[in-house]
């Protein structure tokens, strides 16, 4: 089996320097954020890869650069064996385009408040002359909007008309509009209710099943991410920690980090298991922390945690950045 | 109850007058608080959670009215009081804990003046030991280097520093009762848990009651002793949390836990409630859920039903009504 997408030491650089006046008078220097620094991985045909963490560590800014809504500052994204950067610059962009989508997270932010539904779901079918005809174009909208669970009539109305849980099944229709093979979804649930959640995240796995579907779904609910994917990659401040199959992730976390995400999820069925308090927070990404980013909050780290970056390895089976795993004191 | 509850709500009506007729917010709501208890309400968007808390700290924005029953804080009514009155008791006895820490601060003061002038308000101190309280707070709420924090501005914080600051500006005055909407919606995971542990900390050292607003599950299970579970501006169910959570007696209740997604349990799909909440402008007759909940039955749809014992928790189901008198 071939991977569908392949991600190879994939960077993204934000320059958020001061003005050029400010920097000559005040003497600052030039100053960089590395959003995205050195993330690999693969997604299988029909599976679902899961990006956990939590604000900031730059899952979105990977969503982003995968369908290409920004360039690359280092490294390859391939897509069913061809460069994506490469092909958007030539003329089979547009056939590209079609065959990956994206959802976003907040339904009343990325749906045209002027636009009928019809329109809306209609638009990637004009725009890529799948539908010749009106009569056509409108047989197509109703039957998008039929398979995430929602009427024929519904055409006509205008995004206000609809709840967030129905507004997300909008935009998922106007994904699916295109029979795209692969879909990144930025957090599609989080601005939603857990009834309509629920609602939500069972039509995505329904259409997966019957249309293969890949899914890149990028999350901070790690329980969320537990019901939808196969395998996890676990990001801290631009670097994915741990990359592993959703079993393997959830039965034995490796990574510090890994383990101290799930001990905070609050314990909802009241098991009183034993969980470690969680401490600190985030580093501030322009100053990162010298050697692995997690040190300062790890209660494992050491003198080589603090001044040597540990690389992803291979690991029993799972990928993993940290030494202390690999030097099997954790 | 043994203890003499500090809040007592009674049947409270809230309205929201439009050109369109009048809305009907919360319909007979009534619970209580005792004092050291931390009572959750949860429910989904729009079920009318938070307007609870703005009708019993006195924030409703108009035209929304308290339109009927009372809310006693120890004993005395408070939602009748004049404007002036109900501002006294506002950080004094009641503190209030919002969703979100940036805009529930000031971005032009230091976060010490705004915590000094909050207790110089309410305490009768000087600026000298308003200062120093405010330092002890910053400390108790988990600020490192509270010295030297206390004079820096909101801005220079993060989210979950933020948060802190802003749960002891609440505690500034020691209220007795403090309304926490959403205090940890807007915050990481990681960062979630350290601000329930805090303020489950603080309830069980100062004895102050809370009313935890949250839409999440989880975090009424890690931080409650009792929740309240909303629907469509009414409470549906109420009760001590790990009966509520393991044994709902609502349809609404179970529906909703089942739709959580689990970190203990595998399924292949979610419980899922179909529909939506009702708007406010077209509450089915009857009992609220009834459309949508896949138990409903004949008398659901014609009589509303209220609160009545249902195993160890309280719920407005039909389903747990005593069988009709039949007279001889």
């Amino acid at each position: 089996m071939t991977a569908l997408v392949e991600v190879t030491d994939l960077a993204k650089t934000f320059d958020v320097s001061a003005p050029w006046l400010n920097r000559v008078i005040e003497r600052q220097p030039r100053r960089f954020v590395h959003a995205v620094d050195g993330v690999s991985f693969a997604i299988q045909r029909g599976q679902t890869l899961a990006l956990v963490g939590e604000s900031g560590c730059g899952k979105s800014t990977v969503a982003r650069l995968l369908v290409g809504l920004y360039g690359p500052t280092r490294g390859d994204v391939v897509f069913d064996g061809r460069n994506t950067a490469q092909t958007l610059a030539s003329p089979d962009a547009r056939a590209l385009r079609k065959r990956m989508q994206m959802i976003f997270q907040d339904p009343y932010a990325s749906l045209n408040p002027r636009w009928k539904v019809r329109d809306i779901v209609g638009e990637p079918l004009r725009e890529h002359g799948l539908a010749m005809t009106e009569a056509e174009l409108e047989a197509k909208v109703a039957e998008l909007l039929r398979s995430v669970g929602m009427g024929a009539a519904d055409m006509e109305k205008f995004p206000h008309q609809f709840s967030g849980g129905q507004r997300q099944r909008i935009s998922i229709a106007r994904a699916l509009a295109t029979e795209p093979e692969f879909l990144i979804c930025d957090e599609p649930t989080s601005a939603l209710d857990v009834s309509v959640q629920a609602q939500v995240l069972n039509i995505m796995k329904d259409l997966q099943r019957q249309r293969g579907l890949t899914y890149l779904f990028i999350s901070h609910n790690l329980a969320v991410v537990r019901h939808v994917a196969d395998q996890v990659g676990v990001m801290y401040l631009g670097r994915l920690v741990e990359l592993a199959d959703r079993k393997a992730l959830f039965a034995t976390p490796r990574h510090p980090y890994t383990r101290m995400l799930l001990d905070a999820i609050p314990d909802i069925a009241m098991t009183g298991r034993q969980r470690t308090p969680v401490q600190g927070e985030v580093p501030n990404p322009l100053q990162p922390p010298t050697g692995c980013a997690f040190h300062p909050r790890c209660p494992h780290a050491n003198a080589r945690c603090s001044s040597e970056r540990p690389e992803m390895t291979l690991f029993q089976g799972i990928r993993i950045a940290c030494h202390g795993v690999t030097e099997g004191r954790i | 109850m043994a203890i003499k509850p500090l809040l007592e709500v009674r049947h409270l009506r809230v309205e929201f007058p439009t050109r369109r007729g009048t809305l009907l917010a919360l319909d007979d709501v009534s619970f209580d608080i005792a004092p050291g208890e931390i009572l959750g309400v949860v429910g989904e968007s729009g079920a009318g959670k938070s307007l609870t808390g703005a009708a019993i700290i006195g924030l409703l924005e108009p035209p929304g009215r308290v339109a009927g029953g009372e809310i006693l804080l120890d004993g005395q009514r408070i939602d009748n009081l004049p404007a002036e009155a109900m501002r006294k008791i506002r950080g004094r006895r009641i503190g209030a804990i919002f969703q979100d820490p940036l805009t529930s601060l000031n971005p032009l003061y230091t976060v010490g003046r705004q915590i000094i002038e909050t207790i110089q308000v309410h305490l009768k101190v000087s600026a000298a030991e308003a200062r120093q309280r405010a330092i002890a707070l910053l400390q108790e709420t988990g600020i490192p280097a509270a010295e030297q924090r206390i004079d820096q501005y909101p801005h220079q914080f993060s989210g979950g520093m933020r948060q802190r600051v802003v749960i002891a500006l609440a505690l500034a005055a020691q209220p007795e009762l403090i309304v926490a909407d959403e205090p940890t919606t807007a915050l990481d995971v990681s960062i979630q848990a350290q601000i329930i542990a805090l303020l489950k900390k603080l309830t069980k050292e100062h004895g102050a009651a809370v009313m935890l607003v949250t839409h999440d599950m989880g975090v009424i299970a890690e931080a409650c002793d009792r929740v309240a579970v909303m629907y469509a501006g009414r409470i549906v169910e109420i009760g001590p949390v790990a009966e509520v959570i393991h044994h709902p007696a609502h349809p609404y209740t179970a529906g909703l836990m089942g739709s959580i997604p689990s970190m203990d349990i595998e399924r292949e799909r979610l419980m899922q409630i179909d529909g939506a909440m009702p708007r406010l402008n077209a509450i089915p007759s009857g009992c609220a859920f009834n459309p949508r909940c896949p138990q409903a039955f004949e008398r659901c749809r014609s009589e509303r039903p209220d609160l009545m014992p249902a195993g160890a928790t309280r719920a407005a189901c039909w389903l747990h009504a005593e069988p009709l008198q039949v007279p001889a």
